[in-house]
């Protein structure tokens, strides 16, 4: 570690060079975002709110973002307590079938989204929850529900259930000795699952292409769509927002997780 | 037990397992039993092509993600624990950033009137833009930042389980820090690096997103087959059965890789 060889000094150099690769992207919508130039010019030639005006200002943007932020608070209540659920009879259950069902509850980080996408608007189309906000938030409690799964998953493993069975041979029932013993436990790993969920739900976008249209179109549906034809610069501030958002909410997560271990 | 998970497992059936089973369906009957689409899928030459420059791009993508990863992974795993975090943060950090902002990023970066063009020029290293997107260029550039994590984190979780002493027994025994890397870490990072290959490989088989923004219309991977027939062309059976094939591939790798390490240590990562 002490002495620096040639191997190591490439080491640095390489991991250096790939690390700004990863950071500066992300970070170069910031000065864009503020910048007041109509066309991109870089360094921007002065600051401006001029994009952040324009999106607070519009009306098809702000409706963007009211259904972005619905359906991503209703996908973390409907997918938290169906994923806190789930985990729970996995981790307890000693049923054969439970693995599969494990399994199953991760097919969508396996199946290719693009792929689930279209299969969704397929059986949407036929019962009629294409373009509707149930339609919307029911897709994304699917997709979301791995990630609370796995975290609260993550969570019993450091939990011993004999705890419970003592609350339950004291006479509590099983609901109750849930909520007054194991839930309190494992409170951080499910507000982490239930914050993974949200960020998924408010970045989600190819099922959103497919199933969302009318009035009920998030976000980053209109955002695809404003890129395809053209680079506007209020995009660059909506990236920033949505950028500040996600990191701040990771950060919450990620205190959680190391607390609930 | 099994009343607990039926409302996740009754989503799951509902919004994955049904519409994929639709899919395969669709992609077999029309109007009676045909094996059309899929004949179709594998004789037509934009169907071939594309298939051909996904996998082309996938392995690209995966092979660059490795050579870039690695150094990475194998840095934060030999700092002292407050570097490694700070460099597993930074590699984590564009991760949770929405894959719609990185594709505007990359445009703003790779355009012709772009950031880079501009510098480049600046510096008179080139008097005519260079075309950086709206190519295969441009989509890989941009899947290879959004994969990177996917490929860091898995090496990194392997290489930290591997045990010091081995690295010092190495030494100890004479061998020179190159040959101890390349005969004793390097093979015990094999796990990690097929966990991280598989996750990269797989992930960028089905990429949509960027390609359809960074790829200009020329890159057409199979993704893009798929919306394309849905969206343009109202070939559902040709999208189903290309969506059918594509699902079949991804499956096939992630049993085969299953043999040879758990499928947890490739999808916990995620």
């Amino acid at each position: 570690m002490t002495r620096l060889s040639p191997a190591r000094i490439l080491l640095y150099v390489i991991s250096a060079l790939v690390l700004i690769y990863l950071i500066l992207p992300v970070l170069i919508i910031v000065p864009i975002s503020f910048s007041s130039a109509r066309f991109l010019t870089f360094p921007p030639p002065s600051f401006s709110l001029r994009w952040y005006q324009q999106y607070f200002s519009n009306p098809a943007w702000m409706q963007a973002t009211q259904v972005t932020l619905t359906v991503a608070v209703l996908t973390v209540l409907i997918a938290t307590p169906c994923g806190v659920a789930a985990a729970y009879a996995i981790s307890q259950s000693k049923l054969r079938i439970m693995r599969l069902i494990h399994m199953a509850l991760l097919l969508p980080l396996v199946v290719p989204i693009i792929i689930t996408a279209v299969g969704i608007f397929f059986v949407y189309a036929k019962v009629g929850l294409v373009a509707t906000m149930p339609g919307l938030v029911l897709a994304n409690v699917m997709l979301g529900l791995p990630y609370v799964v796995i975290s609260v998953l993550a969570g019993l493993q450091s939990f011993d259930p004999a705890q419970e069975m003592v609350a339950r041979s004291l006479g509590m029932n099983r609901l109750r000795s849930f909520f007054a013993v194991t839930l309190p436990q494992i409170k951080s790993s499910v507000v982490a699952g239930g914050i993974f969920a949200f960020i998924s739900a408010m970045d989600e976008t190819i099922v959103a292409l497919f199933i969302s249209g009318g009035q009920y179109q998030p976000l980053t549906k209109r955002m695809f769509t404003a890129l395809r034809d053209e680079i506007d610069p209020t995009i660059a501030a909506i990236s920033t927002l949505m950028t500040a958002a996600s990191f701040m909410l990771v950060l919450l997560a990620s205190t959680r997780q190391k607390k609930g271990g | 037990m099994l009343a607990l998970v039926s409302p996740a497992l009754l989503v799951i059936l509902a919004l994955i397992v049904l519409p994929v089973g639709w899919l395969a369906w669709q992609s077999i009957y029309h109007d009676g039993f045909t094996l059309e689409n899929y004949r179709r899928v594998f004789t037509e030459d934009i169907y071939w092509r594309s298939f051909a420059l996904t996998f082309e791009i996938s392995l690209a993508v995966t092979l660059i993600a490795l050579l870039l990863g690695y150094p990475v992974a194998y840095l934060a795993n030999a700092l002292p624990k407050g570097w490694s975090i700070l460099v597993l943060a930074l590699v984590v950090l564009p991760f949770w950033t929405s894959v719609l902002v990185r594709a505007y990023a990359w445009l703003v970066l790779l355009q012709r009137s772009g950031v880079i063009n501009q510098l480049l020029r600046h510096l008179e290293l080139i008097s005519e833009p260079l075309a950086l997107v709206h190519n295969s260029f441009g989509t890989v550039v941009a899947t290879v930042h959004i994969l990177l994590p996917f490929m860091v984190l898995p090496l990194y979780a392997t290489m930290q389980k591997i045990p010091n002493d081995l690295m010092q027994a190495g030494a100890s025994l004479g061998a020179s820090p190159s040959l101890t890397f390349f005969r004793v870490f390097l093979p015990l990072s094999l796990p990690g690096v097929l966990a991280g290959c598989t996750m990269v490989f797989v992930l960028c088989l089905g990429f949509y997103i960027t390609p359809e923004l960074l790829g200009g219309g020329r890159t057409v991977m199979v993704s893009m087959l798929v919306s394309r027939n849905v969206e343009l062309y109202n070939q559902f059976g040709a999208a189903s059965a290309v969506a059918v094939v594509l699902l079949a591939g991804v499956l096939a790798i992630f049993f085969v890789v299953s043999r040879f390490i758990s499928l947890d240590r490739v999808l916990g990562q995620k």
